[in-house]
């Protein structure tokens, strides 16, 4: 999937405040029989936004406001259980740039990295203001590692591999890294 | 410098080293495929022009969207088109690429983390990856072995390669032997209730004790293959002569002189004595008794006779809601629904005989529906031979063809809005084995129990004569 590098966002936050949000939440497995990766936003927290007849229920994330929301700030844990990466399309899909929480699960961190969707593990007293603080406009800045907060709200650094920011500013692309690496590869391999 | 298991496996596979500036860059030994996280990685190296690069090292499969159940000609029932299509698609994929599939037509077809095993395929020492959380189930043979994503099972196919930083190392010591009826989902449940949901985020654990080593294999596959409900990307278990014994004879592994060298290489295959982990978390066996979740993730769990706890947070209050559960009561005795046993945790031959020592003569409640699901044509096979089939089938359980079936529910094999299931997978998440279903996680010893029961039931109770009582 080509997506848009991420160097700086202002945007206001749509908080998904419960803890341990899994990846079964975020996109349902009955989904996951599709072949492809486009159009999965429409899926995205299925569960929670459709009645059992395919109507909306009143959930926060069937609102315009937060259909305008590039920012997703979400409790503790966020992301954990299957490794489908049908997860960050679907939240990429519905126009999210940027999730912050205080833990994010290892695999969908990994997989946020590589779809354009930046994962950002903010300390404890930084996100309990985000929770507490729907809405907002936050400005991420990814060159700076920052993530300012308004009203007086503060800015908190946040930590981010050197290699994955470089991908995510610069487009690069992991596959085109690995193939520069085939010589070595090769090499490893004849010593097996 | 002492080392440990996972210092030892890592760096045996690290091609170019991390350094600040980029994450190492790990070989791969098996790479495990299936059809739900492979076609987009497949159309990624046709738009790219790409060869997979190890066609030897990579083995595919059927299971997550196959149905459980065939019609009157023996062809399989499929939930919709989209799920053949993905399923067949598959199959042309790895037949395109020259990757040795087991598909209908296999004998050796099953569950992605019980057929590699179960070949072979997964021996100590080696790195194995798949686009499946499951995988940290390899890591019971002292494999160092995680899930991916769909991007990264890409990178495998082309360059047979990850690009990962090393992560933290985690020590889970169980002391002491387990009590008689204790399963190895017991202790893994009770791991997990100990360390939390997330609590191995960043690390990958190591099992040592006794429990343990006293384990058959099957039995450490169900502890490693739940390592990731911890949050733990991997989970390892130092390969010992149980080990060796299982994987003797299989297809994959080494024959005669060559496998006597293999196994003195693997049993070098353990941590050092005074080696450092960046945690360790000590239990005492003895306190583990069998064990059930509440809520809606694996952390929320806790022995089967105790009280659920009071919710923490507003997450757990909704979860309390959603299995309609109440804080300060007692689960044991709640009526259930259905019974399912089956998945890339509890699937496997021990699982079933266990199992069948509870359905053996009895029948299952009239208001349950028990699903009995093998891991694999090969575990169904040696079942039927055992005639655990006619014991599950007598007491009224279906018998199904193997798959990944209600555990995720992607084949249609889901439970109804409203019912309460006793499950021996791994997930309990809120609509994981259908929209409103709510999921209790426990050992096949448990579920078959309590289908007998038609309540969530103890299964040292049955054991102690109390059967009759209920």
């Amino acid at each position: 999937m080509s997506f848009d590098p991420v160097i700086s966002i202002t945007s206001t936050t749509l908080v998904l405040p419960a803890s341990n949000i899994d990846t079964d939440q975020i996109i349902p497995a009955r989904f996951l029989t599709v072949t492809g990766k486009e159009g999965l936003g429409k899926l995205a927290f299925y569960d929670w936004r459709y009645e059992k007849d395919g109507s909306d229920t009143d959930h926060i994330l069937n609102t315009n406001a937060a259909k305008a929301c590039q920012i997703l700030v979400a409790g503790h844990n966020f992301g954990c259980g299957s490794s489908r990466e049908h997860a960050p399309w679907a939240l990429y899909d519905y126009g999210f740039r940027v999730v912050i929480s205080s833990e994010i699960a290892d695999i969908f961190h990994a997989n946020s990295l590589k779809n354009g969707l930046l994962p950002i593990v903010i300390e404890k007293s930084a996100h309990q203001w985000l929770l507490d603080h729907p809405s907002e406009n936050v400005h991420i800045d990814l060159e700076r590692q920052k993530v300012r907060l308004p009203k007086n709200g503060g800015t908190y650094s946040f930590k981010i591999d050197p290699f994955s920011k470089h991908c995510l500013t610069h487009g690069m692309d992991e596959m085109d890294y690995l193939q520069d690496q085939i010589k070595a590869i090769s090499a490893y391999e004849t010593n097996l | 410098m002492s080392k440990s298991l996972f210092d030892k496996v890592w760096e045996k596979h690290v091609v170019l080293a991390e350094d600040e500036s980029h994450p190492a860059t790990l070989y791969i030994d098996l790479h495990l495929i299936h059809e739900v996280t492979s076609p987009q990685a497949f159309a990624v190296l046709k738009e790219r022009g790409f060869n997979v690069k190890c066609p030897e090292k990579t083995l595919a499969t059927i299971d997550h969207s196959t149905p459980t159940i065939m019609d009157e000609n023996g062809e399989p029932l499929y939930v919709n088109a989209q799920a053949k299509k993905q399923v067949n698609l598959l199959l042309e994929n790895t037949k395109t690429h020259n990757i040795t599939t087991h598909g209908w037509d296999s004998e050796h077809r099953g569950i992605v983390h019980v057929m590699g095993p179960e070949l072979g395929a997964t021996r100590p020492g080696m790195t194995i990856v798949c686009g499946d959380s499951h995988t940290s189930t390899h890591g019971a043979f002292g494999a160092l072995a995680f899930g991916i994503g769909t991007t990264q099972v890409g990178h495998v196919l082309a360059t047979q390669c990850i690009l990962m930083r090393k992560p933290k190392s985690m020590l889970i010591h169980v002391q002491g032997g387990l009590a008689k009826d204790v399963s190895a989902k017991d202790v893994i449940l009770a791991i997990i209730a100990r360390i939390g949901v997330g609590g191995g985020t960043g690390h990958v654990l190591e099992y040592k004790g006794e429990c343990f080593t006293a384990m058959s294999m099957d039995e450490r596959m169900t502890v490693c293959n739940m390592s990731i409900e911890a949050g733990a990307r991997a989970g390892m278990i130092a390969p010992d002569q149980t080990t060796f014994n299982y994987l003797e004879g299989r297809e994959y592994t080494p024959k005669d002189e060559a496998f006597q060298t293999a196994c003195k290489a693997w049993a070098a295959l353990k941590s050092d004595e005074d080696c450092a982990y960046d945690k360790t978390v000590i239990l005492q066996a003895a306190d583990i008794g069998p064990m059930v979740t509440y809520g809606t993730h694996p952390g929320m769990a806790m022995p089967i006779d105790a009280i659920v706890p009071q919710a923490v947070d507003v997450a757990e209050e909704n979860a309390l809601s959603y299995m309609e559960v109440e804080a300060g009561t007692e689960i044991l005795g709640r009526k259930i629904d259905v019974v399912f046993i089956g998945s890339c945790t509890n699937s496997r031959l021990c699982d079933l005989r266990s199992a069948a020592s509870y359905f053996k003569g009895k029948q299952v409640a009239a208001h349950v529906r028990a699903i009995i699901v093998a891991g694999s044509e090969p575990i169904k096979k040696q079942a039927e031979a055992e005639g655990l089939h006619d014991i599950f089938t007598a007491a009224g359980a279906q018998w199904r063809e193997p798959g990944c079936s209600m555990c995720i529910g992607m084949n249609g094999d889901i439970g109804k809005p409203g019912e309460l299931i006793v499950s021996t997978s791994n997930r309990n998440f809120a609509g994981r084995q259908g929209p409103n279903v709510r999921t209790i996680l426990a050992s096949p010893a448990t579920a078959a129990a309590s289908a007998i029961s038609g309540v969530l039931t103890d299964p040292r109770s049955i054991k102690l004569g109390a059967y009759n009582e209920l």
